[in-house]
């Protein structure tokens, strides 16, 4: 008697719930072979169709909820900006939910180096949201690392975004919040921002001023360039130059500067006599601009500086007649030389040039006229 | 830069001057024509170069710069053009230096012959100004006339400031043992300035005031065949004229009529300058427009 209530109990499991999901391919046949590959190949279709508890199951569409096993994912889900995503958040990124592979395989959707692509659908297209990002990340140090040097460790979108819990940059959680910027970028760049962490920008930062510079204030979020190039590098004195208005404009004085805009790399920028990460103001005894520093950090260029060389300044400013009255007046001088002489020899000839005109058209002209 | 008469030059083909049978007088000797050519080159490419420099931000600028190979080639040729420019201009005041202290040529320092302005200048500029209203004669001019000598000391005085700036700033860290290091600010300004005054002033008034204006017009050929017609002579420096005829010198200065190749390398030379320099000041319009 046992062996047939076994016999029955199997036989109408096997009705009810095909664990194993051979008799659902019986119909659905054409998603077995990749659901067999696919991660959750090891599971029954009712895993994830619940709702279907007979056969033949109803005609409406099956109902799945991928909370069931994943509830932290999709709590995560639910709190980012991605929770009302249509037509579903998980399958948006994850794909085909029948053919949904590991983000280890190469092939998956969220593998590294398809996930901006992936991401990409949405925020790569017109009707997306911020639909530069793809083309700007896909063009940066970390996109050409990724995608052409298939270096996995480079950062692709969900390095500094999360997976799930994408938040607003404007939520104080967000890893994209201004204030968590160093922290995230810092997850790999740990060594830019201890050094950060220590300059005037990080400690402006840690004081809580708002507009405190951070990694993307300069090298921009998702544009990243490769600071070893010379055309980045070229760029750089516009970058600081967009705070740092009033040095900029006094830089674009120098020589340093007009050398820079030829696009030759050899010449002083920002960095070159300040520091980048490790940036600090004059004052500081640790700044290499520090009035004890100047000597040897012009001297990087400048074999031979020496203590009278380094009072050049960098940043003289010709209008400042308080702060700079020789060059003030050495260039009110050289204004009215130029134009007191041109303007005088322009009048001269112009003069020269009509009287001459009318002497020789003129026969009966007073004076001579060959001249 | 001696006075040696000009080297003969045999051989004159029919067609090469005004009229057959006129006779050319020497004004400028070969030493001054090189020394002119030398400064003259050298100047047109210290401007070539200096502009990218000086317009950096002009929409040109790069092109330009990267068009001659760089800044790295850019202020190689401009330190080139200045050191030739600078043995150019050094010897010729050692020459004019030595012919007045050593062989007692007090005509260079005073005098008709003289670059050194004398009352005769001003009056003459006042002369000239009153011509140019039509309220009398134009004035008599000696064999310099005040423009000439304006052109001359405009040339020693944007030497002294672009070259001592230019050499300050090439040598900064060892001139700034002498000066103070605050003075390279003030170099670098006034270098450019002055540069800009430079390139105005001749590619301007220079290139009118001896080629372009009625009269000379298109070119003025005596700086390339050091010659000017008996007629040229006495109507553009009538007291020379004068003064040579009644002391007997003006036979001294007797010359050959120019070859027809010098004055076809004169035209050549001399349009290309003219043309270059006028494009210069495009540039720089266009750079002044644009900023």
């Amino acid at each position: 008697m046992r062996w047939v209530i076994t016999l029955y109990l199997f036989a109408g499991l096997s009705l009810t719930a095909p664990a194993a999901g051979l008799d659902c391919l019986s119909c659905h046949s054409e998603k077995g072979a990749g659901f067999q590959a696919s991660v959750h190949g090891s599971l029954g279709c009712t895993a994830c169709h619940a709702d279907i508890k007979v056969y033949p199951h109803p005609a409406q569409k099956s109902q799945v909820n991928c909370a069931q096993c994943h509830a932290g994912t999709a709590a995560d889900v639910g709190a980012s900006v991605h929770a009302h995503a249509s037509p579903l958040p998980c399958l948006n990124c994850h794909g085909n939910a029948h053919e949904i592979l590991a983000s280890s395989d190469p092939k998956s959707l969220t593998y590294p180096q398809n996930l901006p692509r992936t991401c990409g659908e949405c925020h790569g297209s017109r009707q997306g949201n911020a639909p530069e990002v793809y083309s700007k990340y896909i063009d940066s140090i970390h996109g050409f690392a990724l995608t052409k040097d298939g270096l996995l460790v480079a950062a692709s979108c969900s390095s500094c975004h999360g997976a799930h819990k994408i938040l607003s940059s404007k939520n104080p959680q967000s890893r994209t919040n201004h204030a968590n910027v160093p922290a995230t970028c810092g997850s790999c760049h740990a060594g830019p921002k201890t050094a950060y962490m220590e300059s005037i920008h990080g400690q402006m930062l840690a004081a809580g001023v708002e507009d405190a510079p951070v990694c993307t204030s300069c090298h921009t979020a998702h544009q990243i360039s490769d600071m070893r190039d010379v055309n980045t590098q070229i760029k750089t004195a516009a970058t600081c130059g967009g705070c740092h208005k009033d040095e900029y404009s006094t830089y674009g004085d120098t020589f340093h500067a007009q050398v820079s805009a030829l696009g030759y790399r050899e010449t002083a920028r920002c960095w070159d006599c300040h520091g980048f990460h490790d940036i600090l103001p004059a004052s500081d005894p640790n700044s290499k601009i520090a009035p004890a520093h100047l000597v040897s950090t012009c001297g990087r260029c400048h074999a031979n500086a020496n203590a009278s060389f380094v009072k050049y300044d960098p940043h003289a400013d010709s209008r400042n007649g308080q702060k700079y009255p020789l060059l003030h007046a050495a260039a009110i001088f050289m204004n009215l030389l130029l134009a007191s002489v041109l303007g005088f020899f322009v009048l001269h000839t112009i003069l020269w040039f009509l009287r001459a005109r009318r002497a020789s058209s003129g026969p009966a002209e007073a004076g001579r006229s060959s001249l | 830069m001696s006075n040696a008469p000009i080297e003969n030059q045999a051989a004159v083909p029919p067609g090469s001057g005004p009229r057959p049978g006129t006779q050319y007088y020497v004004r400028f000797t070969l030493g001054q024509r090189y020394l002119h050519a030398i400064i003259g080159v050298t100047f047109l490419g210290l401007a070539f170069t200096g502009l990218p420099l000086r317009f950096s931000t002009a929409p040109w600028a790069r092109a330009l710069s990267n068009a001659v190979g760089g800044f790295g080639a850019i202020i190689s040729i401009h330190k080139l053009c200045a050191a030739i420019m600078t043995v150019a201009f050094l010897t010729h005041v050692g020459n004019v230096a030595y012919r007045i202290v050593a062989r007692r040529e007090y005509g260079l320092a005073w005098g008709p012959n003289s670059m050194v302005p004398r009352l005769k200048d001003f009056q003459d500029f006042f002369g000239n100004m009153k011509w140019f209203f039509g309220l009398g004669p134009q004035p008599k001019f000696d064999r310099y006339a005040y423009w000439d000598k304006v052109d001359y000391w405009a040339v020693f005085w944007g030497m002294g400031i672009i070259g001592f700036s230019g050499y300050a700033m090439w040598f900064a860290p060892f001139f700034a043992k002498f000066i103070p290091g605050s003075w390279l600010n003030v170099a670098l300004l006034i270098h450019g300035e002055e540069a800009i005054l430079a390139v105005g002033f001749i590619f301007t008034i220079h290139y009118f005031n001896t080629h372009l204006r009625p009269g000379n017009f298109p070119m003025d050929l005596t700086i390339f065949t050091g010659r000017l017609t008996e007629e040229e002579l006495k109507h553009k420096h009538p007291e020379e004229y004068q003064r040579l005829v009644e002391s007997g010198d003006l036979e001294k200065y007797r010359a050959e009529r120019p070859p027809l190749w010098l004055n076809n390398f004169g035209r050549v030379v001399g349009g290309t300058a003219v043309a270059a320099g006028i494009v210069m000041l495009v540039l720089m319009v266009v750079a002044f427009v644009k900023q």
